[in-house]
């Protein structure tokens, strides 16, 4: 076993370093897209209502969004800094033309399209499991099958495993065919965690997002596989706007992944989604985040605008939420998936790691609201700054006269690797009775001279030995990914490092 | 600056018209500049992030809310050590009740009396300073301060003075607003101690601008009156030259609402500041403090720890950052904010920031809030200790990390004795 294998780090992550070039899904799909008119109108808001073919009600709850975000200012309070974004000077629709007509099973879709996500190692064929699990553990593959919606641009192309998850009961779709086929559970949950209106992407989304995934794990129900959805953004000039809702009943349990990605291009592209996710009495919602969105190449240009809202009400006692988020890609990043704590003895957990290189700037962090009693909730992030990065941790612990016995522990420590990059935290602490206790540390350092020596003395080269420090300083979040992803971010760790050192 | 304009009302209307002391030369000049940074910036309000968990508004307001005056039954701090003391009664200088202002090492002098001579050393100093410490964040009390300040003390330490500069606040009026503004430079290699003790007033907004030169230590030990109702907002901005030390450690009791400010600049190598603040609040009471420390030069170190003891619905509020500039390498920057809540209607509101631009640095900050350790409690109490007595002494050595960071042992006793008393008065 060579040095490479140790504390953490596969031979993966170091193959990984050493071949893979930056960016690895940069590339374009070549493929026919019909565009919304460019710019925000109240006539764009109802053409993508009627373009989902939406119920009235829909409409009408968009509109009212639009409205109020019409009268809204975009916040200035992130440590992220932008040009001023001309919200009318890109699509807010485009959906692949081959797709005009709703393919009634994945063998119908377009070519084209099932390649893309084949060349992104997303399996849209139920045979086949994710790229990169293979050989990863000894379980057989029907042990480790995961459902995919696929959403490409503004519309979803089409979603794995529906008929096997629907004889458990369990709901997993487009969040348009939701609304078409399940209204009384969307009417009912949609908003309920994100107001309409809560923050100006959020309002801005609710008027104008174009698809997502919904998913409803019935009362007592395990979801019997990893469920994810996957989301490219390939037409220039346009925004993604999607919308995700997760209910899981009474006593269920669902993991639910998700990955994105974007083509490299010198223009800047908004990504403004909104994430509901409701845990009832005793219910369990597992969600993992591996953001990958294009960062902009080494000089600045071009990136994602990642500005999402996240949130997740643990309504019922005894339910729980847990976000884990590998941050990577992304110019801009603004993002804070959240907790609230409302039924007692209820629990958040939020494991973060944030890497952030060249010109990229992320301003992320959680949100623990305790409001029930004895509720818990824990907070390990992780930040990472190289290059000429700006990498902050904001968050908020808030533990209200009410939730007595409550609990948090909070830990984030960030990591700087060069001189001209910032690491910042800036955490709100909030208890207002005594009989909770609230915890919180933090650290900044610098990569250790002694462990870079100790791992080049073994033979590793500089870079080698800057992932395998890095990786085991993020163990602890890398640890509490589903296996599927866990891969992935190790290696993502150490892609996104490439070219800091020296 | 990023400060929003002049908010238009009652208070923008009073900031217009706002009075300047009379008689300055050189102050003249610096209070005017003050007065033109407070009408760009505004009064703060409730909205401002920077109050998020402390409303400005009694230390705005024209007129400061009525508050009785007490008698603590119990000498003034610092009575038995052997030090130069001065007076000021509601913010007025008492001359009767003052030692003779003079000691060896060291020059002082009145505000009011320096401020209408045409050369002054403070000149350099005052409101420069206060100006310097409004970036990246606004502190409108402190421009006001400097405007309308019409008295304070001047100290210049040049030499290692062996006799504390003592200021004794007394509160003798129910409606008095003090207003004082002392500047201190500390030359190099000299050495001096401030001490400050008392409510000062009704209300009382005090600035202190120190500037440490190289080699220069500085220690400031303060301990805020006992008075119920008093309302007090306070600034230190200090400067730090290479090697330079200050040390500065802040006793509060009561009082319905306190904001300390302390804005701390390393800007020679090797510099050292330590910040510390023990609060103890029972009831009606509101304590917020405020740091802001930048490491602006190679190998400077600070501390800040912060410990509040909250009983009967009273709430202690921590706003601490440590930023760290481009280039200030091998930094090493700790703060601590702990609040030990007595009883389930206390709070405890924290915002311990970082904000940090070179990589060679050590920096952590840790933040907790709970209540008494009962297992602690047990262990004392099977050992034959009475409840109440075992809680003080937990008490005690939950605050001992913010009391270990006055140097001197004499004071140090002092203000140990003093929070006994307090822990004894306050039982439940």
């Amino acid at each position: 076993m060579d040095a490479g294998i140790r504390e953490g780090v596969d031979r993966e992550t170091v193959e990984a370093v050493q071949s893979m070039g930056r960016y690895k899904y940069g590339w374009e799909t070549d493929i026919e897209t019909e565009y919304a008119p460019r710019g925000l109108s109240e006539d764009i808001v109802r053409l993508i209502s009627e373009k989902n073919g939406e119920p009235g009600w829909m409409t009408d709850w968009r509109l009212e969004a639009y409205r109020r975000w019409l009268r809204m200012e975009e916040p200035t309070w992130a440590m992220v800094r932008y040009p001023k974004i001309d919200y009318q000077d890109q699509f807010y629709y485009a959906k692949p033309k081959s797709l005009a007509a709703k393919p009634k099973s994945l063998d119908e879709v377009d070519p084209k399209l099932l390649a893309t996500y084949e060349k992104l190692g997303i399996p849209l064929r139920e045979q086949m499991i994710l790229a990169g699990v293979e050989g990863a553990g000894d379980a057989p593959a029907e042990a480790r099958r995961v459902a995919v919606d696929a959403v490409f641009d503004s519309v979803s192309v089409g979603t794995t495993f529906k008929e096997e998850l629907k004889k458990a009961g369990v709901i997993f779709c487009a969040i348009s065919e939701a609304i078409r086929d399940y209204p009384d559970l969307v009417r009912q949950y949609l908003g309920s965690v994100v107001p309409q209106s809560d923050n100006f992407f959020a309002t801005l989304n609710s008027a104008v997002f174009s698809d997502g995934s919904f998913v409803y794990v019935p009362p007592g129900v395990r979801c019997p596989m990893e469920l994810s959805t996957y989301f490219r953004i390939n037409a220039e000039n346009t925004g993604q706007f999607e919308r995700t809702l997760i209910i899981a009943d009474r006593g269920a349990y669902v993991s639910y992944l998700e990955g994105c990605t974007a083509p490299r291009r010198e223009t800047h592209q908004l990504h403004a989604a909104v994430v509901e996710l409701v845990a009832l009495e005793d219910a369990e919602i597992k969600y993992s985040t591996v953001q990958n969105w294009y960062p902009g190449d080494e000089e600045g240009r071009g990136g994602i605008y990642n500005f999402v809202t996240k949130r997740a009400d643990c309504r019922g006692d005894r339910s729980k939420v847990m976000w884990t988020q590998v941050e990577t890609g992304s110019a801009i990043t603004g993002k804070y998936p959240s907790c609230i704590l409302r039924g007692n003895e209820s629990q958040g957990e939020f494991y973060s790691i944030a890497i952030a290189n060249n010109f990229q700037q992320a301003d992320t962090g959680t949100k623990m609201v305790h409001l029930g009693r004895n509720t818990r909730s824990r907070i390990v992030s992780k930040g990472i700054s190289a290059g000429r990065a700006q990498n902050t941790y904001r968050g908020l612990v808030s533990i209200h006269p009410r939730a007595t016995g409550s609990r948090n522990y909070t830990q984030c420590d960030s990591l700087l690797i060069g001189d001209r990059c910032g690491a910042h935290t800036v955490p709100y602490i909030e208890v207002k009775n005594s009989s909770s206790r609230v915890e919180h540390e933090a650290t900044t350092s610098k990569v250790d001279e002694d462990q870079l020596f100790y791992c080049r003395q073994r033979g590793m080269d500089e870079e080698e030995a800057v992932a395998l420090v890095v990786n085991g300083f993020c163990k602890e979040v890398l640890q509490a990914l589903p296996m599927e992803f866990a891969m992935e971010a190790q290696s993502l760790v150490a892609i996104s490092l490439e070219g800091s050192v020296g | 600056m990023a400060a929003p304009a002049a908010r238009p009302g009652a208070a923008a209307d009073r900031l217009a018209s706002l009075a300047l002391p009379a008689g300055g030369a050189w102050a003249t000049e610096a209070r005017r500049a003050a007065r033109q940074r407070l009408l760009e910036m505004g009064l703060p309000g409730r909205r401002d992030e920077y109050w998020r968990w402390t409303d400005p508004s009694t230390l705005t307001a024209a007129e400061p809310p009525r508050a009785a005056t007490f008698d603590p039954r119990e000498p003034m701090p610092f009575e038995a050590v052997d030090r130069v003391k001065l007076v000021f009664a509601d913010g007025v200088f008492d001359a009767a009740a003052s030692g003779a202002p003079a000691a060896a090492g060291v020059e002082i002098e009145r505000l009011a009396e320096a401020a209408a001579r045409d050369i002054h050393w403070a000149r350099d100093l005052y409101g420069r300073l206060e100006a310097a410490g409004q970036t990246p964040v606004p502190r409108p009390l402190a421009a006001l301060n400097t405007a309308t300040a019409a008295d304070g003390i001047l100290i210049r330490a040049t030499g290692r003075v062996a006799k504390p500069v003592a200021l004794a606040y007394l509160h003798r009026s129910e409606t008095s607003d003090a207003v004082l503004h002392h500047v201190i430079r500390v030359e190099p290699g000299a050495e001096l101690t401030v001490l400050e003790s008392g409510p000062a007033a009704a209300r009382c907004n005090m600035g202190m601008e120190v500037e440490v030169a190289d080699g220069g230590v500085f220690h400031h030990v303060r301990v805020q009156g006992r008075d119920h109702e008093r309302r007090a907002a306070t600034h230190i901005f200090a400067r730090l030259g290479r090697g330079a030390r200050l040390k500065s450690f802040t006793l509060t009791k009561n009082g319905v609402l306190t904001r300390n400010e302390a804005v701390i600049e390393l800007a020679g190598d090797g510099a050292v500041a330590h910040v510390a603040g023990a609060s103890l609040g029972d009831g009606t009471f509101h304590h917020d403090d405020t740091v802001f420390i930048t490491h602006g030069a190679v190998g400077c170190e600070s501390r800040q720890v912060f410990k509040k003891v909250l009983r009967n619905g009273a709430t202690g509020v921590f706003q601490g950052k440590i930023l760290v500039r481009p280039g200030a390498q091998q930094t090493d920057g700790y703060q601590i904010s702990q609040a030990l809540l007595l009883d389930e209607a206390s709070q405890f509101l924290a915002k311990p920031e970082l904000e940090i631009y070179a990589d060679d640095v050590k920096c952590s900050h840790g933040s907790t809030s709970g209540a008494i350790d009962e297992t602690a409690l047990f262990y004392l109490r099977a050992r034959g200790l009475p409840r109440a007595e075992a809680t003080d002494l937990l008490v005690l050595a939950f605050v001992a990390e913010a009391l270990d960071e006055i140097e001197d042992e004499g004071l140090r006793e002092e203000i140990r004795v003093r929070l006994e008393g307090w822990l004894a008065r306050h039982r439940r």
